[in-house]
């Protein structure tokens, strides 16, 4: 995907529609103290597309999210979303973006409809579009039987699902998911991967952080893996397994001696080894084949973020 | 691809914008619907309890302040105070549980609403509530046998301008509050000695010089004096009482945006 400098907005010119990338990140730094929470970060998002930003607690996921709606501004680097440079042109740009946050900030006393209606409000959604706004994001998140209910009478997915609705209710041109999905049980995330997959498969332009591997795997067309604010790899689910885990892995279990024997096997046949609670995972082994036996499995993203990054995951 | 987006925005947005402030503005008169019952019990109660205890406990015992009944001055001086308890004690602890606990002003400031829009919408939501509330007492007054007169039908504008800046220091006061502990302090050491000074229940010129030079500076001494003048009779220099309460409100009003944009840009 080519990038096109965005023409600058001095002119009536408004939005570029010449830009492909939705999202522009170029050497992003971000500290708080002593603590640099995003550290050199490159991203782009191209238009149409599902990014995903995976990585552990304290990667530096929801402090990028901040940086895109200008809510923690850049001590370094060059940002640009929709083709408008941040912070000075945030305006713009969260004209267009809908935000659905990790923690819930909508308001408990309020029904369905009223939440959704204030957001009509502060995203300028015309007096005669409202109506229609309301209903449409009440279809999109299934919660059209549940429009005079109070919101502190919701469950935790209905609450999830009204907060990407108010996201939507103003067919942004980019939707910011910031870990969508964190602490709702299977079933309910489920439901809200066919929200974020049907709103995908409509060409919205999404960004979406997570640490659960799964659903980066499912419904990120890019997986930018962080580690400590930085990308550690970037690109398709499937390049990233192939490139740095291979196609399959087999898994050795047994005492922590019979565990550090294989290690050493699998290292002096130069190949890749990971720690997996009881037992070791040895990568790439589909061309060379293992130097032990043990249990076959096809390789995964998780593969690749313990190699890449050292750390555990969800 | 088919897309689900609107189209883009024909116009370039600015700073300090209408939209954002009804916005902001929508979102409190909505939220109002759900808390005006107790809102306005204590808005409006807690003063007029003031009014009755003073009224007829000193007026026993102090028939005339002023050249008035005493029920008539502290009947208007209590507006001050109604201003005052719906305006800076709602929007302090409106503002800290907004940001800290809620995490409302998250969502707002990732639509098109920038912090000084943000601030004075909730500053004009809760200025015009303290407009309302703060006419409270004095109706109560004139239940007790206070005069009305035309002047009176200004004290909703005075309360206004009074209540628009005690809520931009409320805000301001959030701001800069690191725990909700912290307001105890404004509380005890400025709240309450601009409260006692303000003129409401007895008058500044029985305190000694110095206090009352200082009363010039208190904003709640000049909507006392305002409000009383409305009542009674204006003076010239009542535009000057209106010009310290003007100059108050956009001095806290600025302080306040500044307080927010650091509390809530980082």
């Amino acid at each position: 995907m080519t990038f096109r400098c965005p023409r600058r907005l001095y002119d009536d010119q408004l939005v570029n529609e010449s830009t492909e990338l939705a999202i522009r990140l170029r050497g992003a730094v971000k500290r708080y103290g002593a603590i640099t929470a995003v550290a050199g970060l490159d991203l782009d998002v191209p238009m149409g597309t599902c990014v995903g930003l995976l990585g552990p607690n304290g990667a530096g996921k929801s402090t990028t999210m901040r940086l895109l709606t200008a809510q923690s501004i850049a001590d370094e680097g060059e940002i640009e979303v929709l083709g408008f440079l941040l912070p000075a042109e945030s305006k713009m740009a969260r004209a267009q973006c809908g935000v659905a946050p990790q923690l819930d900030n909508l308001d408990v006393t309020l029904t369905v409809a009223q939440n959704l209606l204030v957001f009509a409000h502060l995203y300028r959604v015309g007096r005669h579009e409202r109506r229609e706004a309301i209903e449409r994001a009440l279809v999109m998140a299934k919660l059209v039987d549940r429009r005079d209910t109070r919101v502190d009478k919701l469950s935790g997915g209905m609450r999830r699902r009204l907060l990407i609705a108010r996201a939507l209710v103003h067919r942004p041109r980019l939707v910011l998911l910031d870990e969508p999905t964190v602490g709702l049980d299977p079933q309910v995330r489920q439901e809200l991967w066919a929200l974020i997959d049907a709103l995908r498969s409509e060409g919205t332009t999404i960004l979406m952080s997570t640490h659960y591997i799964e659903e980066a795997e499912r419904l990120a067309d890019t997986v930018m893996i962080m580690s400590h604010g930085k990308a550690v790899a970037t690109g398709p689910p499937h390049r990233l397994i192939d490139e740095h885990a291979g196609q399959e892995v087999v898994e050795v279990y047994g005492s922590p001696a019979r565990l550090a024997e294989v290690e050493t096997e699998a290292g002096a046949a130069g190949l890749r080894t990971r720690r997996t609670g009881t037992s070791i995972s040895i990568l790439g082994v589909d061309g060379a084949g293992s130097p032990v036996e043990g249990e076959r499995r096809p390789a995964n993203l998780e593969d690749v973020f313990v190699l890449l990054t050292g750390e555990e995951i969800d | 691809m088919a897309t689900n987006a609107a189209a883009p925005p024909t116009q370039r947005l600015h700073r300090f914008e209408r939209p954002a402030l009804t916005g902001v503005l929508v979102r409190e008169v909505v939220n109002f619907s759900s808390y005006w019952r107790s809102s306005t019990f204590s808005s409006t109660v807690e003063p007029t309890i003031y009014l009755l205890a003073f009224g007829f406990g000193f007026g026993s015992l102090v028939s005339r302040v002023a050249g008035r009944p005493y029920v008539e001055f502290v009947g208007t001086g209590t507006v001050a105070t109604a201003v005052l308890f719906s305006s800076a004690f709602p929007a302090r602890f409106g503002t800290f549980v907004k940001y800290q606990f809620q995490r409302t002003y998250d969502a707002i400031l990732a639509a098109p609403v920038d912090t000084e829009e943000l601030v004075t919408a909730e500053a004009l939501w809760i200025a015009t509530r303290a407009g309302v509330y703060g006419c409270v007492p004095m109706l109560v007054a004139i239940a007790f046998g206070l005069n009305p007169s035309w002047g009176m039908l200004v004290v909703p504008a005075i309360a206004w301008v009074s209540g628009f800046g005690w809520a931009c220091f409320g805000i301001m006061i959030a701001g800069y509050a690191k725990s909700i502990e912290n307001f105890s302090y404004v509380v005890s050491a400025v709240l309450t000695p601009l409260f006692l000074v303000a003129g409401t229940f007895f008058p500044i010129s029985n305190l000694p010089g110095w206090a009352q030079f200082l009363a010039n500076f208190n904003p709640l001494h000049h909507c006392v004096e305002l409000v009383r003048h409305a009542a009674f009779g204006f003076r010239w220099w009542d535009l000057g009482r209106l010009g310290a309460l003007v100059l108050f409100g956009v001095l806290v009003w600025r302080i306040a945006i500044h307080a927010m944009q650091r509390k809530l840009v980082d």
